[in-house]
């Protein structure tokens, strides 16, 4: 055998190669996603020199935007995890053979939320006071340094899965169990702490009555099965289209089948909440008030939520009416859902928190356009992440790229899967 | 030219376009790059700084304070005095809700002029109720309102301070005499303890904040009323630049109907304590067991 000092800088070096090479469509999408992520990147360079007072924030809404698609984000990547389950524990073989695509999303994902915590940051050039040891990590009292070690170690795990996997596959050889099931194992476990915390930092609070609720952290990991499974399905059809792979349909339905259930689970988790809310009235209501009815003629999170609700029941209809026949309407339904959860538990989830504010007094918040500008570059920049990471592995896992010791020897014979 | 080398021109035209946008796009940087200093950069917390380290920093901010605002002011360290434990309490009973404490505190806090920042709000509430969800922060108008008293809320320098607790990086804790403070220098702008504040007491500085040097308070201490920077959370030090060398707070001085008391727990004979023991105090928002150091009172 090579020597992996020769074999993973071919590796990496292929790797580059093809993130830089393809048809017309290929540079057309990466062209276009720079162009976004430079608009976020120019946001957010002004952002830090006018100072946060630039965006629509202020001290009485004092997340908003960012914090919105932070919580969405996680739940993204913790909502991959359900290609990994099927594939691992039930063994579902067709499943196993484009997890790696779930576990590609995860990456991307986890990029995204830390870029989005970090746009938040008033002093990004102190990042550093967080660094255990170095600075001062008030690990285990504040939830935010859990946050810290979950997001990073669930990032680290799905690096080294994706990583481990893609470069034996590339030497030609079979992967060892031992170096990558263990830490599948683990990511399960990981992928659902990751978004626990992230609502343990909100439930946490006994101030916020919107948030301190013990029904938090169920929500989001249903809300996360619901966003996570809906975005795969998507991006197994594009594949199926763009990429020259074949992509069994199995794990799409076996997706779909997923989605019918965590999508109601998911309506009903945010029925009892809205009844628990209203039923027993008293000044506690007053946000979940302000988000569905208005309040004192504030209403700017009206529409939204109201889209919400509407976009998951229709979800969660054409879920259940969609067959092999009518693909279309499984398209259609995860569209509507992915946006439906980004809205709930977003804008519909961090903002009212902080409506009517802790005094009561009632300020809105509307994202302005400087925000919108640089979450759409995170988004960019994530499916960037996300697209090269497909690529790479669409052509090692077609056998397409594969290392060979001189021009001309014999591609060694693929595995059978992974 | 064959295929090959055409893709390669191409692409490395593509490149150095991206590279040049990127660069581009990222100009406006300067102007926040512009504001750092290594020294500041490299500063250790302030638990971590000896005394000379400290007097050092206070030295840089007071040239930095110069140069930015062109104002000559001394930042002193102030520390606890020890077997002081401070306490604060307002009578709601006298209180008119003029607002002269949190003008005040605006002046003596060196707060941002723009924004018109304090760090009190005074409520109006409605007669009859307690529920702050009958209040209001934005009256004008003669006062006071016969239909109406008034609540100012600051701090509460809490005993369980959610927001210490939230911190994740130990920018803000609580001082041997009770009160809550922040390293401006090391805060990294989360904004996770205003969302766990029950009392909205914390201030974030959504930008440099702007005050003209003639109106600028030079008496100044490292953790309060220094200009703080840009980008960090701030909030009430009951004036500890003052009170820890033995005068009151500024909204106490400012109050013109005395209706606050401030004093020290630990002396038996203080105003606060014959408050606390013969009135009939409460706390705001008990129920969430944060364990203030502001009291509320009324007279018979």
């Amino acid at each position: 055998m090579t020597s992996h000092a020769t074999t993973y800088l071919a590796f990496l070096r292929r790797a580059v190669s093809i993130s830089t090479d393809g048809g017309w469509r290929f540079y057309t999408w990466m062209t276009a996603l720079t162009a976004v992520m430079l608009v976020g990147v120019n946001a957010y360079a002004q952002q830090l020199g006018g100072g946060m007072g630039v965006t629509g924030m202020s001290d009485h809404v004092s997340w908003g935007l960012y914090i919105a698609n932070f919580a969405f984000a996680v739940g993204l990547a913790a909502g991959a995890v359900m290609m990994v389950i099927p594939a691992y524990l039930y063994r579902d073989h067709e499943m196993h053979d484009v997890v790696i695509v779930g576990e590609i999303l995860a990456v991307a994902a986890i990029a995204m939320s830390l870029a989005f915590v970090t746009v938040d940051l008033g002093r990004p050039d102190r990042l550093w006071h967080m660094v255990p040891f170095i600075g001062r990590f008030h690990w285990p009292v504040s939830m935010l340094t859990w946050d810290v070690v979950v997001l990073t170690g669930y990032l680290l795990l799905n690096l080294h899965i994706t990583g481990y996997l893609l470069y034996t596959r590339y030497r030609g050889e079979r992967p060892d169990k031992r170096w990558y099931v263990p830490f599948v194992l683990l990511s399960i476990v990981w992928a659902v702490s990751i978004h626990t915390v992230t609502a343990f930092l909100f439930s946490g609070l006994g101030g916020r009555p919107f948030w301190n609720s013990a029904l938090l952290a169920p929500r989001f990991l249903v809300s996360a099965f619901v966003s996570g499974p809906a975005f795969i399905v998507l991006a197994l059809e594009a594949c199926r289209r763009y990429l020259d792979v074949r992509i069994p349909e199995g794990p799409t339905w076996t997706l779909v089948n997923i989605l019918r259930v965590t999508v109601l689970i998911n309506l009903f988790l945010v029925l009892s909440e809205v009844f628990t809310e209203f039923y027993s009235g008293g000044s506690h209501v007053a946000s979940a008030q302000y988000l569905f009815f208005g309040l004192h003629g504030a209403n700017a999170l009206v529409p939204w939520i109201w889209f919400a609700v509407v976009a998951n029941v229709v979800a969660a209809g054409l879920l259940l009416a969609a067959d092999k026949s009518r693909m279309h309407l499984v398209i259609i339904a995860c569209v509507l859902t992915f946006v439906g959860v980004w809205v709930e538990k977003g804008m519909g989830l961090v903002i009212p928190g902080f409506v009517p504010s802790t005094l009561h007094e009632l300020v809105e918040y509307v994202p302005n356009e400087l925000e919108w500008r640089v979450m759409a570059g995170i988004w960019a920049m994530g499916m960037i992440i996300f697209t090269l990471g497909l690529k790479v592995a669409a052509e090692v896992f077609t056998g397409r790229a594969v290392y060979r010791t001189e021009p001309g020897a014999p591609v060694p014979t693929a595995p059978e899967t992974v | 030219m064959d295929d090959l080398t055409r893709r390669r021109l191409l692409k490395g035209g593509g490149a150095t376009l991206g590279a040049a946008a990127f660069a581009r796009a990222l100009a406006p940087i300067t102007e926040w790059t512009d504001d750092l200093s290594v020294d500041g950069f490299l500063q250790k917390h302030y638990k971590e700084l000896s005394r000379d380290e400290i007097a050092a920093v206070c030295k840089r901010l007071e040239a930095e304070t110069l140069q930015d605002y062109g104002a000559v002011v001394q930042i002193g360290d102030v520390r606890p005095q020890p077997g002081v434990e401070f306490a604060y309490a307002l009578n709601l009973s006298v209180c008119i809700g003029c607002r002269r404490c949190s003008e005040a505190c605006h002046v003596e806090n060196n707060h941002d002029r723009a924004t018109n920042n304090s760090y009190i709000r005074v409520l109006r509430i409605d007669k009859g109720t307690v529920d702050l969800a009958f209040s209001d922060t934005t009256y004008e108008g003669a006062v006071p309102r016969a239909d109406s008293y008034y609540m100012p809320v600051q701090c509460h320098q809490c005993d369980n301070a959610p927001c210490v607790t939230v911190c994740p990086v130990e920018a803000t804790w609580k001082e041997a005499d009770g009160i809550v403070v922040v390293d401006y220098d090391w805060c990294i702008g989360c904004r996770y303890c205003e969302a766990a504040c029950p009392y909205h007491a914390r201030r974030f500085n959504w930008t440099k904040p702007e005050i003209p040097a003639e109106e600028i308070n030079p008496d100044q201490a490292y953790l309060s009323n220094r200009i703080r920077p840009q980008g960090v959370m701030e909030k009430c030090t009951f004036c500890l630049q003052r009170t820890r060398k033995g005068k009151l707070p500024a909204c106490l001085e400012a109050c013109p109907t005395g209706a606050r008391v401030f004093g020290n727990l630990l002396d038996p004979d203080s105003e606060i304590r014959w408050v606390l023991e013969n009135k009939r105090v409460f706390v705001l928002k008990e129920d969430l067991g944060t364990q203030p150091r502001f009291f509320y009172f009324f007279d018979e």
